[in-house]
């Protein structure tokens, strides 16, 4: 059995893809048989952030139409082999991802994955839904920002009232909250939400927090998945969300801002 | 932050802290809303405009809940009349 894990977060643009990436990169590199399936029909991207985009042949759409077979769409990771990605397709409506397909589809990647990553799109619209229909676990991304913290709340409200778990009345899908684009500096300065604001405002336990960086930005021109950049704070933020992701304990980091002498705090400000 | 500020503290006028306060807001309200019936924004036009026969009242001014306990629903009916 495998484990379903929705990536989501209701508003575009605070880091689902990119999380998706980085998590099934880490939990494939710890051996784990990993499927990243990206949900974002018309809009794929997951694809270009993996560096595959020029091996899409088959994707999610045809294989739920019978056009072709699971392992035909497969694509194999060419940096870690216990990873696959699943591309969305590009030109169909997003109406094609029928519940009835996407189950047909999860329960034949049960088979074979330890773990499925459903890249959810943007919105609570048919590909929202259909990403977190059938999920065990859900990490929601936010960003200390209004406007996504609000948005994180709501679809949290979906997946607690839409999801299949929800609609057969079993044990509701476990819920993470991952902290994206945070800048320590700017909350000490009153400027931002802390972390500690946001989980009190939406009551879901902290599976990490990813600070901001100029090496997000850097890797996705590359179509490297954070996560494989050690050396940055971000990629080490992953990986410690993976390992608690796994169980394993592991302390908070990147939450606290540079320790600046006294004197560049006096003179210069925060 | 400059010279001062560093002594007097900065939390409670920060803006972050005027979006928490507002996000804590609008948050409850939804929730409360979530999972409210879908027939309440009806109902609660219709009483206003029963109400409306009789007293002069704006909108805001009567409120509906449904207040769920284990065994019973409860509807809460809240209606402001103006000052006479």
């Amino acid at each position: 059995m495998a484990r379903i894990i929705v990536v989501t977060s209701g508003k575009g643009g605070v880091g689902k893809t990119t999380t998706s990436a980085s998590i099934s990169t880490g939990l494939a590199r710890r051996g784990h048989k990993t499927v990243v399936v990206d949900f974002d029909v018309g809009l794929r991207n997951l694809d270009l952030i993996m560096n595959c985009e020029r091996r899409v042949v088959y994707d999610f759409v045809n294989v739920i139409q019978g056009d072709a077979s699971l392992n035909q769409a497969l694509i194999r990771d060419k940096r870690v082999d216990t990873l696959y990605i699943l591309p969305a397709s590009q030109t169909r409506e997003k109406e094609a991802l029928t519940k009835e397909g996407v189950e047909k589809v999860i329960n034949e990647l049960s088979e074979t994955f330890d773990y499925i990553i459903c890249d959810s799109p943007a919105g609570i619209e048919h590909g929202a839904l259909m990403a977190l229909y059938y999920a065990d676990e859900a990490i929601v991304v936010t960003n200390p920002e209004v406007s996504s913290v609000r948005d994180s709340d709501r679809i949290l409200g979906i997946l607690q009232s839409k999801s299949r778990r929800a609609e057969m009345g079993q044990d509701p899908a476990k819920e993470h909250l991952l902290v994206t684009r945070y800048n320590p500096d700017r909350v000490e300065r009153g400027e931002m939400l802390s972390v500690a604001d946001v989980e009190e405002i939406l009551a879901v336990p902290l599976l990490g927090v990813i600070p901001e960086s100029q090496i997000v930005l850097n890797a996705s021109n590359q179509g490297l998945p954070v996560i494989l950049e050690e050396q940055s704070d971000a990629g080490q933020a992953y990986d410690d969300a993976v390992a608690r992701l796994l169980g394993e304990e592991r302390e908070q980091r990147f939450m606290t801002a540079q320790k600046k002498g006294f004197f560049s705090r006096m003179f210069k400000g925060g | 932050m400059s010279f001062l500020d560093y002594f007097r503290g900065k939390k409670s006028g920060s803006s972050a802290s005027v979006a928490k306060e507002r996000l804590q807001i609008i948050v409850a309200h939804e929730r409360g809303q979530r999972d409210q019936p879908d027939y309440l924004p009806q109902m609660q036009q219709e009483i206003l405009a029963v109400i409306r026969k009789y007293v002069q009242i704006s909108e805001d001014m009567v409120q509906v809940e449904v207040d769920r306990n284990d065994s019973c629903s409860v509807l809460e009916l809240n209606v402001t009349l103006p000052e006479r």
